[in-house]
């Protein structure tokens, strides 16, 4: 049953819309958003020439919960990297190149501002 | 953006050059610290980190990754804080790394950014000295003890922001609070020997004890003031030299009697005789610390009730005795800590400690008797020059002497002093200082005396009752009490003196 819409959910959907704006406007190609298995989400995928570029975003309001960026475990990235295998295996992709990327996007005060770190590991 | 800061790892009081190198990478925010470093240093990442942030310094959310090189020598404690934030900000592109290019950062940051007090200050600054860095950077706490250091810069700060500021940041200074030095008590805690009341044979034992450096063993019963003229002996030595006070300061600096003012009073140790082996000689694992042996170096070492004190204790002291410093060997390396101290031994002359004069009063078995001062007896008995007897005070003295009958400290320091220049004179250009350390060799060879001096000691020797080396000890005796008259060489008297004082018989 998906949960109801609240602010924490609308401000995260809010900043992978912009994340997935900003990276189009790079050049890359955008492949999927949301993408769900078992394991978890992947929150946008998209492709950077020939590589496929997986994309964590964080979205936070403020920073009194320290940088969105800093939310970003070793844990959450064990996760991500599982999760791009599935992806792969449910696409039957192989001996392609991937990337781990993370975007973070601060909104306060009216203003976003947008922070995007290739190849997190 | 890649930086680099310089700071000290001590292994003993052997310092090695540390660089602390800074790299930020586009990466998510960590905090990585690699290059061998114990867990005290782990945890400066979350100190710096804080530290930088309330210091409105705030590190960019990063992957920062800082190298202690060389990543093979194992590093311990929080003196690193200060290198690895100087290194951080520099890379952060607060400033120029170019501007701390050859300066040593030493010393542990608060989580608000103060810079506080940190052991072996001191002797990370002579290390650094000797590995010809110019400048060091230290917690102004710790300014005390390193003031009489030349031929380096030495600058204390309190906040971290008063670091950068001086780096050209410009950044709200956060004075810190005033702090007062915790000042030397000692110094004036030295009693005088006029205070001592009728012992004047064992007060002109001392005397001579200052001279030459010689190991004293006291022997007398309960009060009759063995720990009053012990506990006075370091005023009546002369003052260190700065080179000395210095060596001292920076054993001292290793030890926790942490932040000290600089001293060129001699040290006196006065461990309680249920000290352990290792609060003597000295250990630790990681990183040696320095006994007591090395505390009381260039100074007394003085063992009341010597004979309750655990042999293995009493047995450690021999080398450092004989060599004058003390190895510590552990898996991780070797410390070597210098521990040329003057022994003073005080005991009963039993375990009741009423066996003087007529006995009467003891009510020791005569077998007790015997096994209590021979706790102390071969090797270690074997170098102490001086055994001095101490008899019950009675009241004809007391009553009998003037408040200031006595000889005071003052005058008897210059006596010595004296007595120690006509020695150092004869000794110039020797590897020895003091009358006690001369080698027997050198004693009967150069500074060889006439048959007729010598001859009582001869005949001793032939008789086979003083070893060798015994008399080669009341030779050196005889000299102290030659330069403590002022005589160029010992008489035939002396010789005598220094017999009886040894308590040989001849």
């Amino acid at each position: 049953m998906p949960s109801p819409p609240n602010r924490k959910h609308v401000l995260g959907l809010y900043g992978e819309r912009v994340a997935g704006q900003y990276l189009q406007s790079l050049g890359y190609e955008f492949i999927e958003r949301n993408w769900r298995c078992s394991i978890g989400e992947i929150d946008l995928i998209m492709r950077d020439d020939s590589r496929y570029v997986f994309v964590e975003v964080k979205t936070r309001n403020g920073l009194g919960f320290g940088s969105p960026l800093e939310a970003i475990t070793e844990i959450k990235l064990g996760r991500l990297r599982k999760l791009v295998n599935a992806w792969c295996a449910s696409r039957q992709l192989t001996g392609i190149d991937v990337r781990i990327d993370a975007v973070s996007v601060l909104v306060s005060r009216g203003k976003v501002e947008l922070e995007h770190l290739k190849q997190v590991f | 953006m890649l930086a680099k800061a310089l700071s000290v790892s001590l292994f003993g009081l052997a310092g090695r050059i540390i660089e602390v190198e800074t790299d930020i990478s586009s990466n998510l925010p960590a905090f990585v610290l690699v290059g061998l470093p114990d867990a005290s240093i782990n945890e400066a990442a979350a100190r710096v980190r804080a530290a930088a942030t309330n210091s409105k310094l705030p590190l960019p959310g990063r992957r920062i990754t800082v190298n202690l090189s060389p990543a093979s020598v194992p590093k311990q404690g929080s003196s690193f804080d200060l290198s690895i934030a100087v290194s951080v900000l520099a890379a952060s592109g607060y400033f120029a790394s170019s501007r701390v290019e050859g300066t040593v950062f030493f010393g542990e940051l608060a989580l608000d950014g103060r810079i506080k007090p940190v052991l072996g200050v001191l002797a990370a600054v002579v290390a650094a000295k000797q590995l010809g860095i110019s400048k060091v950077v230290i917690p102004a706490a710790n300014l005390g003890e390193v003031h009489r250091i030349s031929g380096v810069t030495v600058v204390g700060y309190d906040h971290l922001t008063q670091l950068v500021a001086d780096l050209g940041v410009e950044v709200p200074v956060i004075a810190a609070e005033p702090r007062s030095f915790e000042t030397e008590i000692a110094k004036n805690e030295i009693g005088c020997f006029s205070e001592v009341v009728g012992q004047e044979d064992a007060v002109s034992a001392m005397k001579l004890a200052a001279v030459g450096g010689h190991h004293v063993l006291m022997v007398g019963p309960p009060g009759a003031g063995k720990t009053m003229l012990a506990s006075r002996l370091p005023g009546i030595l002369p003052r260190l030299s700065e080179d000395q006070a210095i060596e001292v300061g920076a054993i001292r600096s290793l030890s926790k009697q942490n932040p000290f003012e600089y001293s060129e009073l001699p040290p006196i140790q006065s461990p309680h005789h249920t000290a352990s082996l290792a609060s003597m000689v000295g250990g630790g694992s990681a990183q040696p610390k320095p006994g007591l042996i090395s505390l009381a170096h260039r100074g007394v070492l003085f063992l009341d009730e010597a004979p309750e004190f655990q042999s293995p204790v009493l047995e450690a002291l021999r080398q450092p005795l004989e060599s004058g410093q003390i190895t510590i060997s552990r898996a991780s390396g070797q410390a070597v800590f210098p521990a040329k101290f003057q022994l003073v031994l005080a005991a009963n002359p039993c375990p009741c400690g009423f066996a003087v004069g007529s006995g009467k009063d003891c009510t020791c078995s005569s077998s007790s008797r015997m096994r209590y001062l021979a706790k102390i007896s071969g090797p270690l008995s074997d170098r102490i020059d001086l055994r001095i007897q101490l008899n019950p005070v009675n009241a004809a003295l007391v009553t009998a002497q003037h408040p200031s009958a006595g000889e005071r400290s003052s005058d008897l320091q210059l006596q010595v002093t004296q007595a120690r220049a006509a020695s150092s004179e004869r000794l110039k250009g020797t590897p020895w200082l003091l009358n006690s350390e001369v080698a027997g060799s050198y004693l009967r060879r150069e500074l060889r005396l006439s048959k007729s001096i010598t001859k009582q000691l001869d005949y001793a020797l032939d008789q086979r009752l003083i070893s060798m080396r015994g008399y080669d000890r009341c030779l050196k005796l005889a000299w102290s009490i030659a330069d403590l008259t002022g005589r160029n060489t010992p008489n035939l008297e002396d010789i005598s003196l220094a017999a009886f004082y040894r308590g040989s018989e001849l």
